[in-house]
């Protein structure tokens, strides 16, 4: 879904295009260089439809901005995982070519297995077979804390 | 089943019971010298310990059960590589209640997710030390009278000491509190303590770095120590350990009425001859430990006397 060339006359020109989706869903608002971040802790990677990552972007409100275009149902998306990992993250759902709606992202309470704890003191770090749980620990800042050690998610 | 985790784990209410049970059992030992015949309490020290393992041995034993464990890791499983959760779910087959300490910050909570028993933290890494906090609470409540309207120091390492972050948040609960935070750049709270004095609108607190700066304002100076294991770099240990030394003359910059903590073991931190001080409450504070630790093993076991 991707074309990098076009001709004109004897010069070439190089140009990035990626074109519209018409079934699937485009990750937009993504923090530049965090796309491929989301990409893969999202398991995009392992879906069998064709994805897209489009990096620094130009964007009137955030300067520059990451986008990520899915060609597969919504349903295959875990969106815990796009708040969690970028607050300010938004998600258009495409139907025939159109947006059929702008989903909210709320702040799950809590996630499992989503994200690992850094924490190198944390039992989490050693301890096989259990779960690896942050709990949402403020709104506002949308800060996650290590369940075990209390140690902040740094998605900063 | 219950288990501690942190002091929150208890409300208020039920934290004032459980230091008027340990007032009754200091007051009639006698009273409670058979509450847990026949019961038996597992103490799990993967790290070195003698003040908070034999405390709570002692608690068992005085009243009427019996005890068992290890004391520290290399004399147990963990040492052949044996999760948490696999040692409590052998332990709770032995045992009726456990007190575990651990290096890592969290393997108590880990315990209890798999435990048949109730499992208390007797301290997890630099997290938390919630039987040491009850013990500060009632020496705090004991000498001064009450636990709110109070101006509390807490000096040296706040970063990876457990027993200041455990103690802050059972403060917060109270009324009127104030702290002063007295410690070495390197050494300052951890931004999650920073952010819950923060979202608290009942609590004032500054950050210090001199001890006689603090000093004159103080109701409790709760000193701490340095402590090695906390540290991956060495020479960082060396350049800190010595930061604060509470000493007499120090001590005469105090209010006749503050007093001094210690969770212990110290080292250089106070000199032994403010131990002569009245206003030095760190041993009256061992022998509290062992009554509240023996409070907390009744509320656990649902045991009443």
């Amino acid at each position: 879904m991707s074309g990098f060339s076009e001709n004109e006359g004897t010069r070439q020109k190089y140009k990035l295009n990626v074109g519209k989706i018409d079934e699937g869903f485009v990750i937009d608002h993504i923090r530049p260089g965090r796309g491929l971040m989301l990409y893969h802790d999202m398991g995009l990677d392992k879906l069998d439809c064709s994805v897209a990552i489009i990096q620094n972007a130009s964007s009137r409100k955030m300067g520059k901005k990451d986008i990520i275009k899915v060609e597969t149902s919504i349903d295959n998306l875990n969106m815990d995982i796009i708040s969690l990992l970028d607050h300010n993250a938004t998600v258009d759902v495409i139907k025939n070519g159109e947006i059929i709606s702008k989903p909210e992202l709320p702040l799950p309470k809590e996630v499992k297995n989503i994200i690992r704890c850094k924490n190198p003191r944390c039992i989490a770090s050693i301890e096989q077979g259990i779960d690896n749980i942050f709990v949402l620990t403020d709104v506002k800042t949308a800060t996650y804390r290590c369940k075990y050690c209390e140690t902040e998610y740094e998605n900063k | 089943m219950r288990h501690l985790m942190t002091p929150l784990d208890l409300s208020v209410e039920e934290l004032d019971e459980l230091m008027d049970i340990a007032e009754d059992i200091k007051a009639d030992p006698s009273k409670y010298a058979h509450a847990c015949d026949g019961k038996v309490l597992a103490t799990l020290f993967y790290e070195p310990s003698t003040r908070t393992r034999l405390s709570f041995e002692a608690a068992m034993l005085h009243l009427g059960g019996k005890t068992l464990g290890f004391a520290d890791a290399g004399s147990s499983s963990a040492a052949k590589g044996e999760s948490v959760a696999d040692t409590i779910r052998v332990v709770s087959c032995f045992a009726d209640i456990a007190a575990m300490r651990h290096f890592k910050e969290g393997a108590p909570m880990v315990a209890a997710q798999f435990s048949g028993i109730p499992v208390i933290n007797a301290g997890d890494g630099g997290h938390q030390h919630p039987t040491q906090t009850l013990t500060d609470l009632i020496t705090i409540r004991s000498t001064k009278g009450r636990l709110s309207s109070m101006r509390i120091g807490m000096c040296g390492d706040l970063k990876f000491g457990r027993t200041v972050h455990s103690l802050i948040r059972a403060l917060l609960r109270y009324e009127n509190i104030s702290f002063v935070f007295i410690s070495p750049e390197e050494l300052k709270l951890p931004d999650y303590m920073i952010e819950e004095l923060n979202t608290h609108g009942n609590v004032s607190y500054r950050e210090v770095t001199r001890l006689e700066e603090a000093l004159p304002e103080l109701d409790v100076l709760y000193m701490t120590r340095v402590q090695r294991e906390r540290f991956f770099n060495e020479e960082d240990y060396v350049r800190l350990k010595d930061y604060y030394i509470l000493d007499s003359g120090k001590m005469m910059l105090a209010g006749k009425d503050m007093i001094v903590l210690h969770p212990l073991p110290r080292v250089n931190e106070i000199a032994v001859e403010v131990d002569r001080d009245p206003r030095a409450k760190y041993f009256e504070q061992v022998q509290n430990g062992m009554y509240i630790r023996m409070a907390l093993i009744l509320k656990l076991l649902d045991i009443t006397v």
